[in-house]
This record gives C-alpha cells, sequence and structure tokens, in this order.
C-alpha cells in the first residue's frame, strides 16, 4: 500500500503525487474544516472543497482508473496510490465522497454508455455533488423494505416518497435513488435512478440536526418528482442487484474509493497517544496511568491489525473465503474510530465535558466531537448489527435472520 | 529491508501448510486426541504423577516430513524455511491441538540459531534429526524476562557446572535434551544439557493443558563440558532477546490455529444445533459473537504473518511487531475459548465435548511468553 509493491510507472506516479501534493497544498482555511465530508454544512467550506477537488482532478489525483471517455485518466491501479498519498499527507478530503465513493462505480458498471459520458466527468471534478437515496424513515437497515414509489407516466417516471439521512443532499446536484416500482415482489419491485436534487421540481430537502448539534444530512421529500426515464439505471426491477453494487463499495475495502485525504487512522492514533502524553491525571500525565497504556496499546494493536488484516486480504493462500476480510472493513473501521474517540475522551477526563466553541477543550473539541460522530458511521449504510449479520450468513453459512 | 508482498509466503510455503494440514488431519485429528488424552478426567487429573502421553511413532513421521529441520539453518542440516513457513506450521500444530514436541523443538531452534558457536550448531543439528529438545529458561517467579533464570553457571576446568532449577519447562518429559538458560559470572549463557545426564532431575507439573506436558527441572551440580556451551559469557541473553520475536510469534500462531479451530467447530455446531424450531445461528445472539470470533483471530493470524515476515526482512520491527501478534492472539483466544463453550450450551460444558481440549490449550497459550497486557506494557515502552 506504501509502495513496496509498485510497478515502475506506479512508483513514478507516486512520486508525482507527493511531488504535487507538497507543492499544490492548500492554505489552512480561516474556518473550522470538519472531520469527514459528510459533516460540510456551510457554504464557505464546500467552495473551498470543491475548488480543492477540481485542482486535484485536473492534476490527475482524482479519477485516475477511470477511462478518458468518461473524463477519468485511464490508468489501472493509480487511484489507490493517489488517494493513499492524499491521506498520508493529510491534505482536506475529497468532499464529493459519495458520488465517488459509490455513484461514479455503479454508474460505470451498471449505466448506459449516455449515462457514464454525461455524469462521470463532473462527478470526478466535484462540479457537481452527488447525494444517496436509499434510507428511509420506515426502513431503517432494511433496504429493501424502500417504499418511496415510482410510477411508470410514459418516458418519465413519477416519484412520491421520503428518504433521510441523506449526506450532502443539501450541495446535490444529483441523487441515486432507490424506488420502489411494484409492491408485489420486495426484492424484484425495485428500480435504480439518477434524480435531478437541487433546485428540481418536486423536490424539497430540510437539514436534519444531528446529536452532534450540527447540521450536514437531510431528509429529502419527493412529492410527483419527474424524472424522465432515461436517468433509470440498468433494467426496471434490478434496483435490488444495481445497488448491491453500490453496497460493495461503500462497504468494501476503502483502499478502492476514489477518494483520499482527511485524517488517516494513524494520524489519529499518533494524535491519541500524543494527547495521553499532555493530559495532566493524578499528578502525572494519562500516558503514566497503567490502565490508559494498556488501552491505548489495545489500540495500537487493532490500528496495526486493520493495516495487517487487509494486506493479509491480497494473499489468496492467506484468505479462507474471498469475502471474510473485504465485507469486514466497514465494520471494523468504525468500531475502530469509535472506540479510539472514547478513549480519548476518557484520556482527556473532565477536559472533555468542553465541546466545540470551548477555547479550552484540548484539540478543539474534536474528539468530543469525534466520539458523537463515530455513532453516524456505526449506524449508517448497515448498522455493526447488520454488518454481523451479514458476515455470519455470506461468510460462516448460519441461518438468515430475514 | 523491506517487507515483502504476500509475507513472503509462497509456493513451497503453501505446499508445507497444506501438506501439514492434511497430515494431521489423517494422523492427529479429534479421535486420536481423545484416545490420547482425554479419555478419562480421573487418569488425566487425578492420577499420582500427570500422565504425559505421546504418539512417538508420529513425531518419527514428522522427523520425516522435516518439521523438526524447518526453522534450523541449512548449516546445521537444516532447511532453513522462512519464519512465515514455521508460523504457518505451528499454526496447523495448534489447529489441531497436537500434542508434540514440535512447537518445542521450534522455540529451542529459534534460540539457538542466534547463537553462532560450534556446541549451538551440534544441537540444531541434533534437534533436526529429531531428537527432542526443549527451552528451560524461566524462574518460580513466573517471569518471561529473558534475564531472569535462577540457574547458576559455574565455571569449571572443562565447561561449567549448573545448579538450580528451570520452571515452566515445555515438553520436558518427550525432550532428549534441555537447552538451559543460566547465570555466570560474566551473565547469561545457554548450555545444553541432555536429560539423562547425571543431576537432572524432572518434577512434572499438573498442567491445565491435556496436550502439554510441563515440568520444573532441577539442575544439581550438572557438568557441563565446553563443547556443549552455546552461547558463552552473557551471550545467551542477547541470544534470547533476538529470539524473542520468534518465540511469541510461533505461540500466537499455534493460537490462531486453535482459535479457527475454535470458529469452525463452533459455527457448525449452530448450523446444526436447534432451538426454538430454528438452528442456533439464525439467533443474532449467537451469530454476531461468532463473528467477533471471526474478526479476532483474522486480526491475529494477520499480526501473526506480520511479525513472521518482519523476523524474517525487517528485524528491526520484529518484536514490535511480535508483541503485537501475542497481545492479540491473546484477546483472540480468550474470547474464542470463552464463546466455543458457551455458544456449546450444556454440552460444551462436558467432558465429552471436545471443545474443552482446545479451550485449555488457549487456556496455556495465552500465558507463555507473557499474556497479552504484558504484551501491551512491553509495547508502551517501545512507543
Amino acid at each position: 500500500m506504501d509502495g513496496r509493491r509498485d510497478t515502475p510507472e506506479q512508483a513514478e506516479f507516486r512520486e508525482y503525487c507527493r511531488r504535487w501534493l507538497r507543492e499544490n497544498r492548500p492554505p489552512a482555511p480561516a474556518f473550522r474544516l470538519p472531520e469527514h465530508a459528510i459533516e460540510v454544512m456551510t457554504e464557505e467550506q464546500r467552495t473551498y472543497l470543491c475548488a480543492w477537488q477540481k485542482k486535484c482532478y485536473d492534476a490527475g489525483l482524482v479519477g485516475a482508473d477511470y477511462p478518458k471517455a468518461y473524463g477519468g485518466g485511464g490508468h489501472q491501479g493509480f487511484q489507490r496510490i493517489a488517494s493513499w498519498e492524499m491521506s498520508a499527507l493529510g491534505v482536506p478530503y475529497m468532499i464529493n465522497v459519495i458520488g465517488l465513493g459509490m455513484a461514479a462505480p455503479t454508474i460505470l458498471h451498471h449505466g448506459t454508455e449516455e449515462q457514464k459520458r454525461r455524469y462521470l466527468p463532473p462527478l470526478l471534478s466535484g462540479e457537481e455533488i452527488w447525494c444517496q437515496g436509499f434510507s428511509e424513515p420506515g426502513a431503517g437497515s432494511d433496504l429493501a423494505g424502500v417504499q418511496t414509489s415510482a410510477v411508470r407516466d410514459g418516458d418519465n417516471w413519477i416519484i412520491n416518497g421520503h428518504k433521510v439521512w441523506t449526506s450532502l443532499a443539501h450541495f446535490a446536484s444529483w441523487m441515486i435513488l432507490l424506488a420502489r416500482h411494484s409492491s408485489a415482489d420486495k426484492y424484484n419491485g425495485l428500480t435504480y435512478f439518477i434524480t435531478p436534487i437541487a433546485g428540481a421540481p418536486g423536490v424539497t430537502v430540510r437539514p436534519l440536526i444531528k446529536i452532534t448539534g450540527q447540521t450536514g444530512f437531510n431528509e429529502v421529500l419527493f412529492e410527483d418528482a419527474v424524472i424522465p426515464d432515461r436517468l433509470r439505471v440498468d433494467e426496471v426491477g434490478k434496483g435490488w442487484q444495481v445497488a448491491m453494487t453500490t453496497l460493495l463499495h461503500e462497504r468494501g475495502a476503502a483502499e478502492n474509493a476514489g477518494s483520499g485525504g482527511g485524517q488517516s487512522v494513524e494520524d489519529r492514533l499518533a494524535a491519541l497517544i500524543a494527547l495521553a502524553k499532555r493530559m495532566p491525571r493524578n499528578g502525572g500525565t494519562a500516558w503514566d496511568d497503567p490502565v490508559i497504556r494498556d488501552r491505548l496499546m489495545q489500540i495500537v494493536v487493532r490500528v496495526e491489525g486493520f493495516r495487517q488484516v487487509f494486506r493479509r486480504a491480497r494473499v489468496g493462500a492467506l484468505t479462507d473465503h474471498p469475502m471474510r476480510i473485504p465485507l469486514s472493513s466497514k465494520l471494523l473501521i468504525s468500531e475502530l474510530n469509535q472506540d479510539m474517540a472514547a478513549l480519548a475522551l476518557d484520556i482527556e477526563g473532565a477536559f472533555a465535558s468542553l465541546y466545540l466553541g470551548d477555547e479550552r477543550a484540548p484539540d478543539g473539541a474534536e474528539w468530543p466531537l469525534a466520539y458523537l460522530n463515530s455513532y453516524g458511521i456505526t449506524i449508517a449504510a448497515g448498522t455493526s448489527e447488520i454488518q454481523r449479520n451479514i458476515l455470519g450468513e455470506r461468510v460462516l453459512g448460519l441461518a438468515k435472520t430475514k | 529491508m523491506t517487507q515483502p508482498r504476500n509475507f513472503g509466503f509462497g509456493e513451497d510455503e503453501t505446499i508445507l501448510r497444506d501438506s501439514a494440514r492434511k497430515f494431521l488431519a489423517d494422523h492427529a485429528g479429534v479421535e486420536a486426541l481423545r484416545r490420547l488424552v482425554a479419555r478419562d478426567h480421573t487418569v488425566a487429573y487425578e492420577s499420582a504423577v500427570p500422565p504425559a502421553p505421546w504418539d512417538e511413532t508420529l513425531w518419527q513421521q514428522m522427523v520425516e516430513l522435516g518439521w523438526s529441520a524447518l526453522a534450523a539453518p541449512e548449516r546445521a542440516g537444516g532447511l532453513g524455511m522462512k519464519m512465515v513457513a514455521v508460523a504457518a506450521l505451528a499454526e496447523e500444530a495448534g489447529r489441531a491441538a497436537l500434542v508434540s514436541p514440535l512447537v518445542t523443538a521450534l522455540f529451542a531452534t529459534c534460540a539457538l540459531r542466534e547463537c553462532d558457536t560450534p556446541a549451538a550448531t551440534a544441537a540444531l543439528r541434533r534437534i533436526a534429526g529429531g531428537e527432542a529438545m526443549a527451552l528451560a529458561m524461566t524462574n518460580d517467579r513466573g517471569s518471561w524476562a529473558v534475564e531472569d533464570s535462577d540457574v547458576a553457571a559455574a565455571p569449571s576446568a572443562d565447561g561449567a557446572e549448573l545448579t538450580g532449577t528451570a520452571c515452566f519447562v515445555q515438553d520436558a518429559r518427550k525432550a532428549r535434551a534441555f537447552v538451559v538458560a543460566a547465570r555466570g559470572p560474566a551473565g547469561l549463557g545457554l548450555y545444553v544439557v541432555d536429560a539423562d545426564a547425571p543431576g537432572v532431575t524432572v518434577l512434572p507439573d499438573r498442567v491445565i493443558d491435556l496436550t502439554r506436558d510441563q515440568a520444573r527441572v532441577r539442575l544439581a551440580g550438572v557438568r557441563v563440558g565446553a563443547d556443549r556451551i552455546a552461547a558463552a559469557g552473557d551471550a545467551g541473553a542477547a541470544a534470547l532477546r533476538r529470539a524473542t520475536p520468534a518465540l511469541l510469534t510461533i505461540v500466537a500462531a499455534d493460537m490462531c490455529g486453535a482459535g479457527e479451530w475454535q470458529l469452525q467447530t463452533t459455527t457448525a455446531y449452530a448450523q446444526v444445533r436447534k432451538q426454538f424450531d430454528r438452528p442456533l445461528g439464525f439467533f443474532q445472539a449467537v451469530k454476531h459473537p461468532l463473528v467477533n470470533m471471526m474478526l479476532a483471530v483474522d486480526q491475529a493470524r494477520s499480526l501473526v504473518y506480520n511479525a513472521a515476515c518482519a523476523i524474517d526482512s525487517e528485524p528491526d520491527q520484529a518484536e514490535r511487531f511480535a508483541r503485537m501478534a501475542k497481545a492479540s492472539a491473546g484477546d483472540m483466544a480468550a474470547l474464542c475459548s470463552g464463546r466455543s463453550v458457551q455458544l456449546h450450551g450444556g454440552i460444551g460444558f462436558t467432558w465429552e465435548c471436545d471443545v474443552h481440549l482446545w479451550f485449555k490449550r488457549q487456556q496455556h497459550n495465552q500465558l507463555l511468553f507473557g499474556d497479552a497486557a504484558y504484551q501491551r506494557a512491553r509495547l508502551a515502552a517501545l512507543e
């Protein structure tokens, strides 16, 4: 992952990425930059991050593995290098995470030639932001419980329904939408669409206030919204299969997602250890407390374990079931981040009571914020409980809960 | 140096692993294991001298397969295979809960190959040729620090004279000889002592793990010739320190194999055993802990291969990675053991059910060379 297995072309590209990122890293903005793209809430944050993604795209660091005809770089095995280097240098993240991580691979796999040519280039460059319309108030992690309806009307579809927990919808031009065209069959009654959002008639986006007190995700209401049939992705009734492609990317190994940047888990670990070495406790520091030190080392082992598990996933002889490791990625990283944040609060002690805006809050209250936000990740895209069901059923072959 | 792709795990290692798995399934399966160690609980736990049964014919077959020579360098008649191969074999030993001096022989080999003396080479040659040899380095306080031996070495005209007791010596009754860590005027050295040498007494421990044989080895003025001093002066401490990553990795690999057995066996039970008209595995209260076992095994296995690979190609990182592997394996073993018994329900609590054999082996493995908390304390010192 860090260059030891590069081909000569990849090594050259990696060098280029490093040089370019060092020379073009944008100055830190005067305002607070959220830790993840899905927490972006203000116009100034959006403008700053979109400009950065465009710059990275123009330099060939985004969409590197997509065909040139669709605005990509036409390479193979370059994107994970660019993404890795972005994360390693801790540059700002790509704002269009849902577009890059979910919409783009789904459209590439299932979309028409016209859809690929129209939607992929501005998606990769960050000029058009994407959101994902899977979740609904009544469905929770039961994705096939989707009720939003799509009714055929000649060359159009009429959409009615209610999507929730829709990150980035307040900035989005487009949504990947899972809707029900038939109530007769839970799974085969679903169809997948590309849906216009910003300014589209019959579409209302309302921000939701998160547990953190911030906005960043939304509910999206469809009232007789009209979309043309050419925006349908794959065949009528194939929505479930297309959604599985999306989820494979959403839940799968993070390194294949087209986005990098932001704080890596290694950076957060280093910050956590630094925090322990400076927070006061019982006349010394938290680091001097053997219980804290033991818990920190548990995290150190898990972070290295996370890296090595995915290193092993690439060695056929050392993997027992092809999906055993890839399917566990989202579960592992989300719980690891949650446990790291929880430990940070224990390390901070009384100071963990201070929140955003308090000048005495350690690290600007990033840890309490991260702890609250961490529950978004252990719930979104299938809760940790659902992830365990999937692993138990698909990998261990246990009886299905459904 | 850099870490190679595939953890350095290539065709030779795959063949070794697969053939070991098949050989052990054919010759050391659960039935054989039960015949050997678990037939009767009164024999196991109530007899005057705890039994230490083992299949010497099977051991000879393993020697013929080259397993005792695996980790020894070629100059000492060994195969000089990479540490990932050694870890893969140890993993299979754990999967089978193998009763054999194999893992102990690998410990002794890893210590001896760090000593550049004719005596060490001669001892390595003996192990490679099939003489079981055990490492005797621990004191009666259960310390795992390499310098803490209670055996004293007094220099003599033709070598040294050893006095004291080495504790927690693995496979002591199967071993034909011991590699004894003993403290002399200059520091800790390593001495090769035959089990039948005058002054050697083996005092068997009663142990929880039925697949293990452990004893105290008492040395009363045992004379060791100069040609049996594998590491003189204080060279033994350095050799043991260099060997520590390998010792930890071998135990952790055994634990991963045992953990995978616990996972697979418990999963299989959850697929067939029905309650409330459903297979047990239907219930999330059963499904989720099984998945947690799987995730824990995967993390520990990955860290074991990483540690093995570092021993082969990145020695300055080896201790750090090996302690991570043993810490991770320790937590994994505790989880897998507890869940494997619990999820089997009532039958899991009986002597009749096989899971207790692996439970106890893991219990023993967890403490060998230091438990998870000990490893993390040592890790913190490296941060």
